[in-house]
């Protein structure tokens, strides 16, 4: 795959040269090909980011060059230069001088990427002890606390002895980006470093990586499944697909001239642009057509935006179906003497057959007012109206009868569904429950469930651990749709999708809300989704909701400087305004 | 933590009043009248019966009996038995001698056990890992008195490394032999559980960044590896402990160890009720003991663990 940069004229010698990558798996069915034939050149200094969805074979890549890939791993062809010499023929021994030292690396998830056990200051200093960077007890103490104020850890000679469980996932994911440039590499390989954060972290934490590569003139590996997130980090974009290199150049080219089919559904399908998109059209400010071509297959995300903004203009008012006014939740702190205040006079109403979207970082109380709409947590003060009818002295059949119209969705397609049970039994337990219909009449309902998910009919027999995360979403859907509710609850309910993925589920929801008349309530971190799905916003923070209004007015004029923000740390903001 | 020690220690009350009188009430409610037993097969003189069942307060109510007997507890009293000995003496006889049968056994476990688990953990799928597995396998499905007869034949009789049984006084050599009966099944526990723990920390994504750090597999073992997987280890060889204080019956009666476990086989037998309760009340404060250990030592291995108040 050849490549525009290639004969950049002014570019030295490569750093890192990928040449026909082979990465196979060892399985009881014998090797499986997860990266195939992968190519990708990386000059010093510059940044380089992968992108795709899990299981093209981008993070597989990226370990192969650190010899470390998980399990039955191994590198079955192919070389991988750096600076010219080969490390796949490297020892075990050669790579440990290699890693760390020459080769930096931050992993993906900050929760799970450091030892629960030893001290944050213990893992730094033994990496610049293990490097050579600095002798002495009190030299490498020295450069520990150095190493992790460049990460933009403020207070970090008070925290050197505090365990990683005392940080926030924002300040371990700084030690480890502290920790992977504390010898000053050459590469630093950064894998979906954000991924797990809130977008405003993610917007600090990944402003402070490219000032500090460019500092220290590391070239950065930057892996991700988000397109636009790639965009905005990186000059040179390489998108993978099944193990292969499906199309590789200057970042904004791609972008905007996508030649491969899959990076044109990426293209098409990625929020962020998409939101993007809607604002530049609507604007007619852009003078790049950000519109997806013509000739990109599946789902269209700004043809549903653009649909429902149409609808929403020419339907009548309606009823309101949830109304919350002055809710509030406060939990108390054992052995502390102020209270938390989870939910700080939360008051918003949702029309029936329309969409709000709670947005908010994690910790603001959006998941929190969930629960007590479904009534999983009790309300401290304030009011729940379900059609008109207070939820709080609900009990035994009436509470039976509320959840019966109020069905919720989870984040985690993975942990919500019970691995021991069947599809076809999971959907068809709501039915068991709430003793709707007999055995024959509750399996032709799981069908037609299946059906309406777009899942096929064979599935009912299947468990959970065959299926895909978006597969599982869909179960998880059909689930909440099988009482026939009025009200289903999205909480995160796209947030662990691939991109494609959370594409087609947003515009299954978009089908459902149009055909069924439900009304969601849409509880998100990602404001980029929001612009798709939403007819109105809220915005939480600390408890409180801060903004609220229509989805184009929040998107167009938004009044708080929180609202901004959070808009700005869209992935592929930078990207609209620059071009 | 002090407060924490002080409110576990509280919460021992209560359980310690309901143990004991469980126990008091379950030797009263044995069939079968331990004093006419005394006799044995000769006629009892009713005179004597009447006198030795007013010594030992047979006579009264069961709830009087009850409180007779923990008036005496908590007076430092722990009643006599039939056979005229102080409770306190016998414990004080028997208990030494099973602590250090104990305490060789938890020696030779832990570190054979973690040693090899270890190892097997580490070179998961190779030839070690699948004897370990398999001879750990036979282990655990072994009685112990299997084991037992064994040894005792094999090092005992054939040998001769070591005695059959062990001689007055219980001297500490002659406990090594039984010592190792009584740790095989909890070597063989501990064998699996460490691998089964090594190889899960293995996987773990810290290991990983350890080593994209640039460490070394001699550091990344022990300090990385190690220390998280002993966890789940600890809580295994504390309660295990725990068991082997409180006296291993079958294995103290084969070797003929003056135990607490054998004697306290031998009170059930003539159902000594004072004897009984005695031994299972001090067994209770043991092992609410040892769990407490546990706890704390948890806080040591793992920071996230804390106490609250």
């Amino acid at each position: 795959m050849s490549s525009a940069y290639d004969q950049k004229p002014d570019a030295g010698a490569p750093l890192l040269e990928i040449k026909n990558l082979e990465v196979g798996f060892q399985t009881q069915n014998g090797l499986v090909q997860a990266v195939r034939g992968a190519s990708l050149t990386l000059r010093a200094g510059e940044t380089l980011a992968i992108v795709g969805e899990s299981g093209s074979g981008k993070s597989t890549t990226a370990h192969a060059v650190i010899n470390l890939l998980p399990g039955s791993g191994q590198v079955t062809g192919g070389q991988i230069l750096f600076e010219g010499r080969d490390l796949t023929k490297f020892t075990q021994n050669e790579m440990e001088d290699v890693r760390g030292k020459l080769i930096g690396f931050v992993p993906q998830d900050p929760m799970s990427n450091l030892n629960p056990v030893w001290s944050i200051g213990f893992q730094v200093e033994e990496a610049i002890k293990a490097n050579g960077i600095a002798t002495g007890k009190k030299e490498i103490k020295k450069h520990a606390i150095e190493v992790l104020k460049e990460a933009g850890l403020a207070d970090a000679d008070k925290r050197l002895r505090q365990f990683p469980h005392q940080f926030s996932g924002g300040m371990r994911q700084r030690v480890l980006i502290g920790m992977g440039l504390s010898s000053r590499p050459k590469l630093l390989i950064a894998d979906e470093p954000t991924s797990a954060l809130d977008v405003t972290v993610q917007r600090t934490i990944l402003d402070n990586l490219e000032k500090l590569t460019r500092e220290i003139g590391t070239a950065l590996l930057f892996i991700t499944h988000d397109l636009g997130l790639a965009a905005e980090r990186a000059e040179h974009l390489v998108v993978m697909y099944k193990g292969q290199v499906v199309e590789s150049g200057p970042s904004k080219e791609i972008l905007q001239n996508p030649l491969h089919p899959y990076t044109q559904r990426l293209v098409a399908a990625a929020p962020s642009l998409a939101s993007r998109r809607i604002q530049s059209s609507s604007h007619a400010l852009g003078d790049i057509d950000y519109s997806a071509p013509t000739s990109a297959r599946g789902v269209d995300l700004i043809k549903a935006a653009e649909n429902r903004a149409e609808q929403q203009a020419v339907a009548p008012k309606r009823e309101a179906s949830i109304v919350v006014e002055n809710l509030t939740k406060v939990y108390k702190i054992r052995g502390s003497k102020g209270d938390f205040k989870a939910v700080d006079d939360v008051s918003f109403q949702i029309e029936r057959g329309t969409t709000t979207a709670l947005v908010g970082e994690s910790g603001s109380g959006k998941s929190t007012v969930a629960k007590m709409l479904l009534r999983l947590e009790d309300v401290t003060a304030g009011k729940i109206l379900i059609n008109g009818t207070d939820t709080a002295p609900l009990k035994g059949r009436a509470l039976l009868d509320l959840r019966r119209k109020m069905q919720p969705v989870f984040q985690d397609p993975y942990g919500s569904l019970d691995p021991l049970r069947n599809i076809g039994n999971t959907i068809a337990e709501p039915l068991t429950t709430h003793k709707i219909g007999d055995s024959a009449s509750r399996r032709a309902r799981v069908l037609e469930l299946l059906d309406q998910v777009s899942l096929p009919a064979t599935l009912a027999t299947r468990y959970p651990n065959e299926l895909s995360g978006g597969q599982r979403q869909r179960v998880a859907i059909a689930r909440a749709l099988a009482l026939k509710p009025d009200i289903v609850i999205l909480d995160e309910a796209v947030s662990a999708l691939d991109v494609l993925v959370q594409a087609q589920i947003l515009q299954l929801l978009t089908d459902l809300q149009t055909e069924l008349g439900l009304t969601y309530l849409f509880i998100t971190h990602d404001l980029a989704v929001v612009r798709v799905i939403a007819d109105n916003v809220c915005v939480m923070q600390r408890g409180k909701i801060v903004e609220k209004a229509t989805t184009d007015e929040v998107f167009d004029h938004p009044q708080m400087e929180y609202t901004k923000e959070l808009l700005n740390a869209i992935p592929g903001a930078g990207i609209a305004l620059g071009v | 933590m002090a407060g924490y020690i002080l409110r576990r220690l509280l919460q021992a009350i209560p359980v310690f009043i309901g143990t004991t009188f469980l126990i008091y009430f379950m030797v009263f409610a044995l069939p079968g009248d331990p004093i006419i037993a005394l006799f044995g097969d000769k006629t009892p003189n009713p005179a004597i019966v009447a006198q030795l069942r007013a010594q030992y307060h047979l006579d009264q109510p069961f709830i009087v009996q009850y409180l007779i007997y923990m008036g005496g507890i908590f007076r430092g009293d722990f009643g006599i038995s039939f056979s005229g000995q102080p409770v306190t003496e016998i414990l004080a006889r028997t208990f030494p001698v099973t602590l250090r049968l104990a305490v060789i056994a938890l020696l030779i476990e832990t570190i054979a056990g973690i040693l090899v688990g270890m190892i097997a953990g580490l070179r998961k799928g190779k030839i070690f890992d699948g004897t370990t597995l398999a001879v750990s396998l036979i282990l655990i499905s072994l009685p112990v008195f299997v084991i037992a007869f064994v040894a005792q034949f094999v090092f005992g009789v054939q040998l001769g490394w070591a005695r059959t049984t062990v001689g007055t006084g219980a001297p500490t050599q002659d406990l090594i032999l039984p010592a190792f009966v009584l740790a095989s099944i909890s070597f063989a526990q501990i064998v699996r559980l460490t691998r089964s723990s090594v190889i899960e920390t293995s996987g773990l994504d810290f290991v990983r960044t350890a080593y994209s750090k640039g460490l070394g597999r001699r550091r990344i073992v022990p300090v990385h590896i190690l220390r998280n997987s002993l966890i789940p280890v600890v809580t295994y060889l504390a309660t295990d402990f725990g068991v082997l204080l409180v006296g291993a019956t079958v294995t103290e009666g084969i070797f003929n160890v003056p135990g607490v476990g054998n004697t306290l086989y031998q009170a059930i037998i003539r159902g000594e009720g004072p004897t009984v309760v005695s031994f299972v009340t001090v067994m209770v404060l043991i092992y609410l003991l040892v769990n407490l250990a546990v706890d704390l030592l948890y806080g040591l291995l793992d920071p996230r663990i804390r106490y609250v108040k």
